[in-house]
């Protein structure tokens, strides 16, 4: 910064004897010139502290969070240790918490809505990334898109509790499951349903990035549409889609109130996809605020705390893949 | 003087007929009649926007992917009416380097030369691919420079290397006519000079065609020029002769610099 400053200086004086050489409008110019470098300055030291504190409050945001819910989280940490990961008993009445059943609910419910999700939000992506770039048709099926991904939760809950509920009541009847209606599966369809905007738009970007001498080229060399997609476009944006799916895995493992209003709550490692079960975020929902006792409370914050983690573990595996799979990286 | 020219050519490959071009209401190309000899190189010239490129890109039937493009006349290739035969098999024929050498960056030099096998799905014996591989890139000249690095990514390349490899995966397919649109504009010097090497030998086995802005290239390497202007395509004939004696007062303009 001195450096910078001094180099100014040194640069104004150079300037101020020029303009008098040269018989120009006396020191005006150099007068002005002076005033709106030292407003600049000062703009420049204002702009910089404001940008910097922006990035200053995420990290605090961050470590408060995570603080928080470690301190808090403390007495269930005592108490179980490394065991409550892999405890399969949640009674809190009895005094006795494992978080297993919520982490196995809440990664079978993410994944099995991704799962889901991606062959919609793929063909998404490539249909107004490709095909529909511009016009009427793509401006409809994107105003739907970004409709879906503004509806509330609530929203999706009760939809799921009409429409998805009764049907997959219908299939358990049909194929002999106990007829809850609510549960893992009905879940992962709601929340499905939910992330497809999330991967669809991200995909729908990458693809259009993909420069069009790759497509001519391939086309040069006699491919058709289908091959160029598949062949080169995806390929080429792979990073990209990835980004899109793990954005789209974080929204899933975190969304709370239509998974509680749709999985069943049931507190058990579900028997199959068909039975109730429960995730982190819902099972927090259900009982944050009825937790008596000190380590139900701390139990529910650990297992927000094991939540935190996965989700950065999931956003840092799909930096790793993108940095892996990005056609600028070296190899 | 169509006549005359067609008498000098030995042997005509692609010829268009009355070609017209039409980007919505503008025509970009108007009623184009030219010959291409087989095994020969024949320029396009013409100042920016004259259509050339729009031209070439006929050629192939590469065009015809934006849709705001209206074709009309005949084009043949060995007497056979281009636009009746699929794209797919006129661009195996018929294949094209751009202006930016465009390899395809996922994947490694070997799939890059492969790549019009590989995007069609044909499957091939390991053997014939490696014979395919050497042979292409031998012809583009890249053999020696790349043989230990086939399975590396073009990325490394510079900008010369991976325009022999878009050459070299065109060639892959053994085409009868290369389209070439301004294939050294990017490209330093000495790249373009063994490029220019590279075609003159390469057509003794293809049929070359080639746009450019470069008068100097048109006149070193090609046997045949052709010159375009507002669309129009004013003349046609052998290099040395349209570069010492043109016909039209605009060729001459654009050779002596007054346009272009």
């Amino acid at each position: 910064m001195a450096e910078f400053h001094s180099l100014n200086s040194a640069d104004a004086r150079p300037a101020e004897n020029k303009g008098g050489a040269e018989q120009a409008p006396p020191s005006f110019k150099a007068a002005r010139g002076r005033v709106g470098r030292t407003r600049g300055r000062i703009g420049e030291i204002l702009f910089k502290i404001l940008l910097t504190g922006g990035g200053f409050v995420v990290l605090v945001i961050v470590a408060g969070i995570l603080l928080s819910l470690i301190v808090n989280s403390v007495p269930s940490l005592a108490a179980f240790g490394p065991a409550f990961l892999a405890g399969t008993t949640w009674n809190p009445s009895g005094g006795e918490f494992g978080a297993l059943p919520f982490i196995v609910g809440t990664i079978l419910t993410a994944f099995l809505a991704l799962f889901f999700s991606l062959p919609f939000s793929l063909s998404l992506s490539v249909l107004l990334g490709e095909y529909f770039r511009k016009g009427p048709f793509a401006a409809l099926i994107r105003t739907m898109m970004e409709l879906l991904a503004g509806i509330p939760s609530v929203i999706y809950g009760l939809a799921g509790t009409f429409f998805i509920v009764p049907l997959i009541q219908a299939l358990e009847m049909g194929i002999g499951f106990v007829p809850y209606g609510v549960g893992i599966i009905s879940a992962s369809i709601v929340l499905a349903v939910m992330i497809i905007p999330y991967s669809a738009s991200l995909g729908k970007e990458v693809l259009e990035l993909v420069p069009e001498e790759l497509k001519e080229g391939a086309y040069s060399l006699g491919a058709t549409r289908t091959e160029v997609v598949t062949r080169i476009m995806v390929p080429y944006s792979f990073s990209g889609i990835i980004a899109g799916i793990t954005l789209a895995l974080g929204r899933a493992l975190g969304e709370t109130i239509a998974v509680t209003m749709l999985i069943g709550n049931m507190n058990a490692i579900p028997e199959n996809l068909f039975a109730p079960g429960q995730t982190i975020a819902s099972l927090i929902a259900n009982e944050f605020n009825e937790a008596g006792a000190d380590l139900h409370r701390a139990s529910l914050l650990e297992l927000g705390l094991i939540l935190f983690v996965i989700t950065a573990l999931i956003t840092i595996l799909g930096k790793y893949v993108i940095r892996k799979m990005s056609v600028g990286g070296s190899s | 003087m169509e006549d005359t020219i067609l008498k000098t050519m030995q042997d005509v490959i692609l010829k268009t007929e009355d070609l017209s071009v039409w980007y919505g209401e503008t025509r970009a190309v108007k009623d184009v009649n030219v010959s291409f000899a087989k095994h020969k190189i024949s320029s396009i010239m013409g100042p920016s926007g004259c259509g050339k490129t729009t031209l070439l890109r006929c050629l192939n039937r590469i065009h015809e992917l934006n849709q705001a493009v209206k074709i009309t006349g005949r084009i043949t290739l060995n007497d056979e009416n281009l636009l009746d035969i699929d794209p797919i098999l006129v661009r195996r024929k018929v294949g094209m380097v751009f202006q930016r050498p465009n390899p395809f960056p996922t994947m490694n030099i070997y799939d890059n030369v492969m790549a019009g096998y590989k995007l069609n799905g044909f499957r091939l014996k390991r053997s014939r691919a490696d014979e395919i591989v050497e042979r292409s890139l031998a012809g583009a000249g890249l053999w020696k420079e790349v043989r230990d690095s086939l399975f590396k990514r073009g990325t490394f390349l510079s900008g010369g290397q991976q325009q022999r490899l878009c050459i070299a995966r065109t060639l892959a397919l053994e085409p009868e006519v290369l389209l070439l649109d301004e294939p050294t504009s990017a490209l330093d010097p000495h790249a373009m000079t063994k490029i220019e090497e590279l075609l003159v030998e390469l057509k003794k086995t293809v049929t070359i065609i080639i746009v450019t802005h470069n008068l100097g290239q048109a006149g070193r390497i090609s046997d045949y020029t052709s010159f375009m202007y507002l669309g129009e395509l004013l003349e046609t004939g052998p290099t040395e002769s349209v570069f010492t004696n043109p016909k039209h007062e605009e060729t001459e303009k654009y050779l002596t610099g007054r346009i272009g």
